[in-house]
């Protein structure tokens, strides 16, 4: 089965670990991930003002896109791309006056696009696609006696009208580890805020919100944390740098794309998961356990 | 703090325009504090986001300006999901940001010719392009 699927710019730079452990997972599930053509930046965050209706233009371009070659669903693995398409999109279908100007703005391209492509996750598409009872056939390497925190910070539940799940206690990314063996932390700062793009200008912001964060994880006894945004990801595993230094009692915990897990689990080679680019080295927790040799 | 209210302020055009800018009936707001109960940036504001919305209610335009709350918001919507009256204070908040950012006469709250080589060789875009969404005109 082939699937469009919208890497967006971290992805395809910082976030390299999160895109071939997807792709390499994904084609063990007998599915393949086509990247869109011609695709540009999201955006990354929704426009949330009445008037602004040129940063939603470049979310819709990428749909319109989709739509031109032929797709009718688009998978995203980044969070924040997975919330401002999807924002757009749901923008574009509900309101007509907005539709109408939106429409006529893109009047050049080869299609019009009026909301016909589906956004999806790509753990919605492990979760209605694949299905968690058929994921857990297909797992080589159960993940037995890994204690892991899931944590899916804003983007993937937030607003309600997008969220692939419940708003205050989503359980996909539960259900998702437990299907590859995994024990799942019950922790309740998993939809709690990373500090986001504080992360340019207030460091101290994130490194407060994330001593928060983990530290619950740690004292749950996790053994990693899981999630699948790269800027969280960013202000969780990078920021750990400034965290330590401020607070003595944290030591640090490894930090893992959920996509890194699923490509352990399924038995593939270690090297697609580019953990050189994770900032806490997983790999000594990994080899303890004898997950990979 | 001591603040002056007037019914110009009430009904002035910075009401207006934060009630066009971001879709809401800044009256529907009854007080609750659920957004600043459940906000976790509250710990560094010197307004809490109900207080924030309750002076928007008075139009006291210099006090928003003046504080740092607005600044804070990381627009992660715990306030907006969980506001027992729909109102979605993201969306005011971001509102108030455009009021600062789209005025000429004021600075960006951040300056992206300030950020160093090493900040761009080192944070991942997704992280520069939101900060700068949010906070240059």
């Amino acid at each position: 089965m082939k699937l469009f699927y919208y890497p967006g710019c971290t992805v395809k730079t910082k976030a390299k670990n999160l895109e071939a452990s997807a792709l390499a997972a994904m084609k063990e599930l007998d599915i393949e991930l086509v990247e869109v053509a011609s695709w540009n930046c999201c955006g990354t965050v929704f426009g949330m003002s009445t008037d602004d209706l040129l940063h939603q233009l470049a979310p819709l371009r990428n749909l319109l896109r989709v739509k031109e070659q032929g797709g009718d669903k688009v998978v995203t693995m980044c969070s924040m791309c997975y919330n401002t398409l999807k924002r757009a999109n749901h923008l574009i279908r509900t309101d007509e006056e907005k539709k109408k100007l939106l429409v006529d703005f893109m009047s050049e391209e080869p299609v019009h696009y009026e909301g016909e492509v589906e956004v999806l996750h790509l753990l919605e598409v492990l979760r209605d696609v694949v299905g968690f009872e058929k994921l857990k056939e297909k797992v080589k390497v159960p993940l037995q006696g890994l204690k892991l925190d899931p944590y899916y910070g804003c983007m993937l539940t937030r607003p309600q009208e997008i969220g692939l799940d419940n708003l205050e206690n989503p359980t996909i990314l539960e259900d998702f580890l437990v299907a590859l063996g995994a024990e799942v932390i019950k922790d309740p700062m998993k939809t709690e805020c990373c500090g986001s793009y504080h992360t340019v200008n207030a460091v101290e912001v994130v490194v407060e919100r994330g001593y928060g964060i983990l530290n619950s994880a740690v004292k749950k006894g996790a053994d990693a944390m899981v999630l699948s945004c790269p800027l969280c990801d960013y202000n969780m595993d990078h920021r750990q740098r400034e965290i330590v230094k401020k607070y003595v009692d944290f030591t640090g915990i490894p930090i893992f794309y959920f996509t890194q897990l699923l490509a352990i689990a399924l038995g593939l080679e270690t090297s697609v998961n580019h953990f050189d680019l994770n900032y806490v080295d997983p790999l000594p927790l990994l080899k303890k356990r004898n997950f990979v040799a | 703090m001591k603040v002056e209210l007037s019914s110009e302020k009430v009904k002035s055009d910075f009401v207006k325009k934060v009630e066009e800018l971001s879709g809401q009936n800044i009256l529907s707001c009854y007080q609750c504090g659920k957004c600043s109960a459940g906000c976790p940036s509250s710990y560094a504001m010197d307004l809490l986001p109900s207080q924030v919305i309750r002076m928007v209610q008075l139009g006291l335009q210099d006090e928003i300006v003046n504080s740092k709350t607005v600044w804070l918001c990381a627009s992660c919507l715990t306030c907006s999901v969980r506001c027992p009256r729909g109102v979605d204070i993201a969306a005011i908040f971001e509102a108030l940001r455009l009021v600062v950012t789209r005025d000429k006469d004021k600075l960006n709250y951040v300056e992206p010719s300030e950020i160093t080589a090493e900040q761009l060789e080192e944070l991942p875009q997704i992280a520069l392009i939101s900060n700068f969404r949010k906070f240059t005109g």
